[in-house]
């Protein structure tokens, strides 16, 4: 129970706003709260047995100690980051032009389109074996399939976003004076940036899903790489402490993601 | 005639599911220098469209649009164009969006903050300068809105419906701002409407459009003095005008065939 305590606190402190302090972190006790319970609901699981070869969060945890001392975490976790860095920063960079060109110039679309539509039904894992035979098994197939997934996210929101864009927005900035260009500078770009957002945070999932799996490729190193090869010798604790760094990573990157959009698109009216 | 804008025999038609539709027929207007004319017609009778062509945003399929005697090309800063969704960029504050056409225009960094602010005052909205627009009620983001448009100092100002989203109240409180800014900083208005009694409020002169297709269905004068009251509003004489406005644009369906 200490663990709900310190909100109350805050909300004792800062006592003339009270309300709006209070309901702001009610959810935010729950959240915890849920989340001993289900540490809890592990531990007895585990502890009683109900479930064949399911370690316990204290060994878990003691598994964690052992793979940050001996370094083993910290290197796998460098080695996806930076595979999803690399193929989700080219993924979205290729991917917010090309979106943007497809709204605003038809002729474009129609040229582009038919590949984004074909080449979005197919989930991007499987193109894994395609890509190992055509580049191998180094980091390039690994970055080309997460490159992959993450465009494909952005660039039908960055198109969707420009498209979307209000009509009257884009005659009340022609009225105005403006070009063509500055139309698409000071118009399109602003107005389409949420609907961006939204596609950076769906390719960013996409990229850290696809990591792990592309891993299971010719890996030496990885959180994907990591649980493979500790399935094949048993380690149960070593899954999950690689699953739960996995889970924690991506709930932190999608929040700074959050964080990002919240600053950028706060003069969004919310209905 | 020195007309500022002048619509000559206009016909605007429209590809509709493999047949034309006309939504203007022959529409020929004048509106002279700091005239405030105001269309009223139902729903479907080119009003807007006309408004569109004046703006530069739409071409006359055939016949002719003069502003300043010269056929209307394009969008122009000469002509202010205020729309009934507001039409603000909702990523810009108050003053941002005041200070859009400037900057288009290249003025000065000094005299564009000059004329925003002139602007900002001109509509009473000093004290949310800094505000981004979804902070704003309706009638403020209208005020802002024409404020962005005065800043650029247009000699024509165009207005499409541009208090029909708003509640009674504010819209009466409007029109009288709207007038006031106008009596301050005369411009020519051409100010489309479908409400009957902000036609006639408003106006010098009333033209009342037909639908199917869209034409000039009967011009009204409105001989009342500026600056219009609420006593003029109550008055005898507005409520004949008004009553003479109203019977022409809801008993038109007389004389056009039934749709």
């Amino acid at each position: 129970m200490a663990v709900i305590v310190p909100p109350e606190k805050t909300a004792v402190a800062q006592a003339p706003r009270r309300t709006a302090r209070r309901s702001r972190h009610r959810p935010l006790a729950l959240n915890v709260l849920a989340l001993v319970a289900g540490v809890l609901g592990w531990a007895v699981v585990a502890a009683l047995e109900l479930v064949e070869n399911l370690p316990t969060p204290l060994a878990v945890a003691q598994q964690a100690g052992d793979m940050v001392a001996d370094g083993t975490l910290m290197t796998d976790t460098l080695a996806s980051l930076r595979r999803v860095f690399l193929g989700y920063a080219l993924g979205v960079i290729v991917a917010v032009p090309v979106g943007f060109l497809m709204g605003w110039y038809p002729t474009v679309r129609a040229v582009v389109e038919p590949y984004i539509q074909f080449f979005r039904t197919i989930p991007p894992l499987a193109l894994i074996p395609l890509t190992v035979v055509l580049l191998g098994i180094g980091e390039v197939p690994k970055i080309a399939v997460i490159y992959l997934a993450s465009f494909m996210a952005c660039v039908v929101s960055s198109f969707q976003g420009v498209v979307d864009v209000d009509r009257t927005l884009i005659n009340a900035a022609r009225v105005l004076g403006a070009s063509d260009r500055v139309i698409f500078a000071k118009v399109v770009v602003p107005a389409s940036t949420p609907f961006i957002l939204v596609g950076m945070r769906i390719g960013l999932g996409a990229s850290w899903a696809t990591v792990v799996a592309a891993e299971l490729i010719g890996a030496q190193e990885g959180l994907g790489y990591r649980m493979q090869k500790a399935s094949t010798w048993f380690e149960m604790d070593t899954i999950f402490v690689s699953l739960i760094t996995i889970g924690v990573l991506g709930l932190l990157m999608d929040r700074l993601l959050l964080l990002a959009e919240r600053r950028l698109t706060g003069w969004q009216e919310r209905r | 005639m020195n007309s500022r804008i002048s619509f000559q025999d206009v016909v605007k038609t429209f590809p509709l599911k493999g047949a034309e539709f006309t939504a203007l027929d022959g529409v020929s207007l004048d509106i002279a220098d700091q005239e405030f004319v105001t269309v009223v017609g139902p729903s479907g009778c080119g009003k807007s469209t006309l408004m569109s062509m004046a703006a530069g945003l739409q071409e006359p399929s055939s016949g002719r649009v003069l502003v300043d005697g010269r056929p209307v090309t394009g969008p122009g800063p000469d002509r202010g164009v205020i729309f009934q969704q507001y039409a603000l960029f909702p990523w810009l504050t108050v003053r941002q969006n005041v200070e859009f056409g400037l900057k288009l225009a290249a003025v000065p960094t000094q005299e564009r903050r000059r004329r925003a602010a002139e602007a900002i005052t001109l509509v009473g909205l000093d004290d949310f300068a800094d505000a981004l627009p979804k902070t704003l009620s309706g009638g403020m983001k209208q005020r802002c809105a024409i404020a962005r448009a005065y800043a650029v100092d247009p000699q024509v100002l165009l207005m499409d419906e541009p208090f029909g989203a708003l509640d009674a109240l504010t819209r009466v409180q409007l029109q009288d701002q709207l007038l006031a800014t106008w009596s301050r900083e005369k411009r020519t208005v051409l100010f489309i409407t479908h409400d009957v009694d902000e036609a006639v409020y408003l106006a010098s002169r009333v033209v009342v459009m037909a639908a199917r297709p869209g034409r000039i269905h009967r011009v009204v004068d409105v001989d009342l003095p500026y600056p219009r009251t609420e006593e003029i509003r109550l008055s005898a004489d507005f409520r004949q005008i008004r009553n003479a406005v109203w019977t022409s644009v809801y008993h038109q369906e007389s004389t056009a065939p039934a749709a």
